[in-house]
């Protein structure tokens, strides 16, 4: 019987280790994974590569597992955001590595990665300093950048509704990046606000295919006292 | 002569789209546009995080977590509005779908290349987020900007000395003394601000300006409203 659900949040991050590249679904709050984030601060994995749009806000969410000290990569398009100086200290410290992709192309290369397309040339950034140092053609007098596919060890994605066999909904704009990464990871961990029964989701509003999930697991909001306080 | 507000300026570019245009309004003073779009037009704006048919802020209390804009701030969804994921969104962005894209600026050169993401060549967190793409995707790209900075400096140069979002991707720059079209000859103004000269105008612009024959004057719509 092919059922993805997971009995616990342990069973669903099982095998993530120091060092793994994770995807982080959402652009600001919408569409945060935050069920999964906790169960990561929680397990206490450290040296991370996340890819995430933004680095998060406050002391809640992704903010947190680099308030922790839990991430020395990020690949993102929008670093800046309330975390903005501690980031920018890190970076001078030598603690993290930020690489920032226009967030167009960061989509593109995700998807790429998720459709088994290695690189594409795209006119975004053309003669730019993101550009630097990556190769360059033109197509029809007009220049383009190669781009190469963003891939990752974890995803971890919110959904709104799932069923066993993983197939996916998403609320309004919590969509954003979570179709594109829960196909371009090996491992994509998906948490849903709602588990149905096989069947209960109608065909022609499916997203994400079931076939592009992993694991899954229900998840419940996490309240702001239980991301602890940091140091 | 007095300079236009930033509501000024927005009410001006807004009476500049078409019906049936889609258009995205980066963060910023792009966003006050959507205050002054003419009755009467179809206009869908796209924020790139996923929609088509973006409604006006929601009453307070009634904010949902899944709606927000570009910016992260509350939106509401119009009737036929559309969701899609980020690689649809900047699919439309960079396939030439949107008619319009309104950004800010920081310089803007007389090529038509736009400098609008990073003021500081060595930030290390320098963030683009979605501008670059919006530069070299929309069918046309106006500014909305301050015409000068804040010290005075010139804005609209000959070449831009921050780092650019885009090459020669500027259509139009709606200031708050003058409006102003990025032709293959540089830049060509089409209206100015009541009172405003075209001595005056040319000394706080950092590229020669040339003066569209009718040049007209720049009205301020929020004092006519």
């Amino acid at each position: 019987m092919l059922d993805r659900r997971c009995e616990t949040i342990e069973v669903a991050l099982d095998g993530i280790q120091d060092g793994a590249s994770i995807m982080v679904s959402g652009f600001g709050d919408a569409g945060r994974p935050n069920y999964l984030l906790k169960g990561m601060i929680d397990k206490g994995v450290k040296d991370l590569h996340v890819i995430s749009n933004n680095a998060g806000n406050g002391f809640t969410g992704l903010a947190m597992l680099f308030r922790l000290g839990m991430i020395s990569k990020l690949t993102c398009s929008f670093p800046r955001g309330d975390l903005g100086a501690e980031i920018t200290r890190w970076v001078r410290e030598g603690s993290l590595t930020v690489e920032v992709n226009p967030q167009g192309t960061m989509a593109e290369r995700i998807r790429a990665a998720g459709c088994g397309i290695p690189a594409f040339y795209t006119p975004t950034a053309y003669g730019t300093k993101l550009a630097e140092g990556k190769e360059t053609r033109e197509f029809n007098g007009v220049g383009y950048v190669l781009e190469t596919a963003l891939h990752a060890d974890y995803a971890l994605v919110h959904a709104d509704k799932a069923d066993r066999w993983g197939n996916l909904t998403y609320k309004n704009l919590s969509r954003n990046f979570s179709p594109l990464m829960a196909m371009a990871a090996d491992v994509s961990i998906i948490e849903a606000d709602e588990i149905v029964e096989l069947g209960a989701l109608e065909p022609n509003t499916i997203v994400t295919p079931g076939v592009c999930v992993n694991r899954l697991i229900q998840c419940r909001p996490v309240a702001e006292n239980e991301w602890g306080v940091a140091a | 002569m007095k300079p236009l507000t930033r509501e000024a300026i927005a009410a001006r570019l807004a009476q500049d789209i078409d019906d049936g245009w889609h258009v995205n309004l980066g963060i910023g003073m792009p966003e006050q546009v959507a205050n002054f779009l003419p009755e009467g037009r179809d206009i869908l704006l796209h924020s790139e995080n996923g929609i088509l048919g973006m409604g006006p802020t929601p009453p307070e209390g009634e904010e949902d977590e899944s709606l927000v804009n570009a910016g992260k701030k509350p939106i509401t969804m119009l009737s036929g509005a559309s969701i899609f994921d980020h690689a649809m969104s900047f699919g439309i962005i960079r396939g030439g779908h949107l008619e319009l894209c309104c950004l800010g600026g920081y310089q803007v050169a007389q090529n038509g290349d736009l400098a609008n993401w990073s003021r500081d060549n060595d930030d290390p967190i320098a963030s683009v987020g979605g501008a670059m793409d919006l530069a070299v995707g929309a069918q046309r790209i106006w500014v909305i900007m301050q015409h000068n900075s804040k010290d005075g400096a010139a804005r609209l140069l000959e070449t831009c000395d921050m780092p650019l979002t885009g090459m020669g991707c500027v259509k139009r720059v709606y200031t708050d003394l003058a409006v102003i079209d990025v032709t293959k000859d540089g830049f060509l103004v089409t209206e100015m601000i009541d009172g405003m000269t075209a001595e005056e105008l040319q000394a706080r612009t950092g590229a020669k300006l040339r003066f569209a024959d009718g040049c007209g004057t720049m009205p301020d719509l929020t004092k006519a409203a």
